[in-house]
């Protein structure tokens, strides 16, 4: 072969083997940012972190437009993907302010440009996380998260239940409600204990999910106006004559005068599709 | 001429004064520090009011938090106020917000890294018009000026590689590795394909360039560190390694400038006494052979090859005034002569 030639064939072979390596390291390394830690909380109107990876370009317009200082972008070293806008709710929530310059700001459409109300962004979902050092499960007066809420009286509302300990007063539980949280973390920014017990947590740490093919039973027959299934067909007993069975806990019962309570005729029963 | 190359342009800065020897490489540096001075206008004023409004505060504000619970509320929210206030007292003194990645310009001006933009588009994203009319006025700007134009009058590693090859010129530090200059093309290959099979900006994550122009606009952190290495690549491992030879961005930027029309032309090449001195300060030596001393083989005098950075610093050293900024038409050569852009020296 060709002296020149194969020079150039080992360059580059040696070019693409060092560059494939460099290519397949960023690329592990890739998969490995995709894992967001909990308290890192992304921008109003964010998409999905596969995504939001995708079309983020890192520019920090948004966290020049935050009026509040609350967004940051995360510096080599921070566990967050670099350069990506991220706030933590414990130092400084996200104020929801009504016309989400964050989002305006955004040139790509990173953080979308389709909400229009800050109050419909799902920044991620508060949750009282713990509830043997929330002071509000002790008894004691606080409801400082449900004061400091921005949705006040939706997004959390006091439950009250009896006192158990004192016996005389009552208990003020806050309970998040995550059709109107948006996760903005005022809540767990006042909360007033050294480590909050309520936080904000990423919708998919927050939130678990019914089978998808799982439906309550008692919403279908609302919707459907009627039992949807067949009804159960009352058990029959094979009982000398004159007697019945209570299941109320009355067991065998003779009925006087030897009068059998007449049951439902099978006749009277719709049948749905002709099934079992 | 090993020992003259220890310190080019001395022979110029002897006959035409150091200012006039020095003049591109002045402009560069001032265009540079310009072009950070302006993205930082802004947060410095917001840490100067925000240092005199707060001072104050903050430590009443923490006092009461820690004393009475019942104030815990009140002093998130008088935080907030404060914040707000700082942002609307500064508000007036943001020229350019962002960075090199997406920036606006006095609330008007939007421009976005076309390079950037590429990635984006290859990991799957559709971007908003903001960023693709952004990315146009980046791209209309760079073609016409010569796409390296980007590298050697505004990104700051190549202070950093400039500083490097300097003192590793002044050491004496030969050898080391070798790269290829191709590589940055293998590489940048590869951040489109790592982009497009990941779905994301996966080049972003560790891209020294786009780290170190953020770091120095909204916080460094730990990029201090892909400073020292890259300054150190190329003081020790190999010469020009970063910005010649490894660098996507350079190697996007070098595709602009293939065609551009503002290009430096070595139009007196007849006065050329082969000191070599700008071969000593070009950080892309390939580019100047086929322009200097191809005039018998009927090659054109103007620099053609993309890659050269239209850095000026051979017009600098050049005693006898050889080379100069010209246009890319302006280049007589001989007809059907084979166009030839780099000869490796």
């Amino acid at each position: 072969m060709n002296p020149a030639r194969r020079q150039f064939l080992t360059d580059t072979v040696r070019t693409a083997c060092g560059v494939g390596l460099v290519a397949l390291g960023l690329g592990v390394y890739s998969r490995n940012t995709r894992a967001l830690p909990a308290e890192a909380i992304r921008p109003p109107g964010a998409l999905a972190e596969d995504d939001f990876l995708g079309a983020c370009i890192r520019c920090g317009l948004c966290v020049r437009d935050c009026p509040y200082d609350t967004l940051k972008l995360a510096k080599p070293g921070e566990p967050v993907a670099l350069g990506t806008p991220y706030f933590v709710a414990r130092s400084i929530p996200c104020e929801m302010c009504p016309d989400i310059p964050c989002v305006k700001a955004c040139p790509t459409g990173a953080l979308d440009p389709k909400l229009e109300k800050i109050e419909d962004s799902r920044m991620g979902l508060a949750v009282v996380i713990d509830q043997e050092s929330c002071i509000a499960f002790q008894g004691l007066r606080c409801e400082v998260c449900f004061n400091v809420c921005p949705i006040r009286n939706e997004a959390i509302t006091l439950e009250f239940r009896h006192n158990e300990r004192t016996m005389k007063h009552a208990i003020f539980i806050p309970i998040v409600h995550s059709d109107a949280c948006t996760g903005c973390g005022k809540c767990e920014k006042s909360c007033i204990l050294e480590e909050a017990a309520i936080k904000v947590l990423p919708m998919h740490l927050a939130k678990g999910m019914l089978g998808r093919h799982y439906r309550f039973g008692w919403e279908e027959k609302q919707e459907a106006g009627g039992a949807l299934v067949t009804p159960d067909l009352p058990h029959e007993y094979n009982l000398p004559d004159g007697m019945r069975y209570d299941h109320g806990g009355r067991g065998l019962i003779q009925s006087p005068g030897g009068e059998v309570p007449s049951e439902p005729a099978l006749e009277a029963i719709p049948r749905r599709g002709g099934g079992l | 001429m090993a020992g003259k190359n220890l310190n080019p342009g001395a022979e110029a800065r002897a006959k035409k004064g150091w200012l006039k020897a020095s003049q591109w490489l002045i402009l560069r540096r001032l265009s540079q520090l310009a072009v950070l001075a302006l993205f930082l206008v802004g947060p410095v004023a917001e840490w100067w009011i925000a240092r005199a409004n707060q001072s104050a505060l903050v430590g009443e504000r923490t006092r009461a938090a820690q004393v009475d619970r019942s104030t815990a509320a009140q002093a998130a929210q008088d935080s907030a106020s404060a914040h707000k206030a700082v942002a609307t007292a500064a508000e007036d003194w943001w020229i350019v917000k962002g960075n090199m990645a997406s920036s606006l310009t006095l609330g008007v001006l939007p421009l976005t890294d076309p390079y950037v933009l590429a990635q984006q588009i290859v990991a799957g994203h559709w971007p908003l018009t903001t960023a693709l009319v952004g990315a146009g006025i980046v791209l209309a700007f760079y073609l016409l000026v010569g796409g390296r134009v980007y590298c050697s009058w505004v990104c700051p590693i190549n202070m950093v590689t400039d500083a490097a090859d300097w003192l590793r010129s002044k050491l004496g530090i030969k050898g080391g590795a070798r790269f290829s200059r191709g590589t940055r093309y293998w590489l940048l290959g590869a951040t489109f394909l790592v982009a497009a099979l990941t779905g994301t900006l996966a080049w972003e994550l560790v891209n020294p360039v786009t780290m170190v122009f953020r770091g120095l606009v909204f916080g460094m952190g730990l990029a201090w560190g892909v400073v020292g290495m890259i300054f150190l690549l190329d003081l020790l491992v190999s010469r020009r390694a970063w910005c010649g030879h490894l660098c996507p961005v350079g190697a996007f930027y070098s595709l602009l400038g293939a065609v551009s029309p503002l290009r430096v032309s070595a139009a007196n090449r007849a006065r050329c006494d082969d000191c070599m001195d700008c071969f000593a300060v070009c950080p892309e030596q390939q580019v100047i052979k086929p322009a200097l001393k191809g005039a018998d083989k009927g090659l054109g005098p103007v620099i053609l090859s993309g890659n050269c950075t239209n850095c000026g610093r051979c017009i600098d050293v050049c005693a006898r005034d050889v080379f100069k900024f010209d246009i890319r038409s302006n280049n007589p050569s001989t007809p059907g002569v084979v166009e030839k852009r780099e000869v490796l020296p």
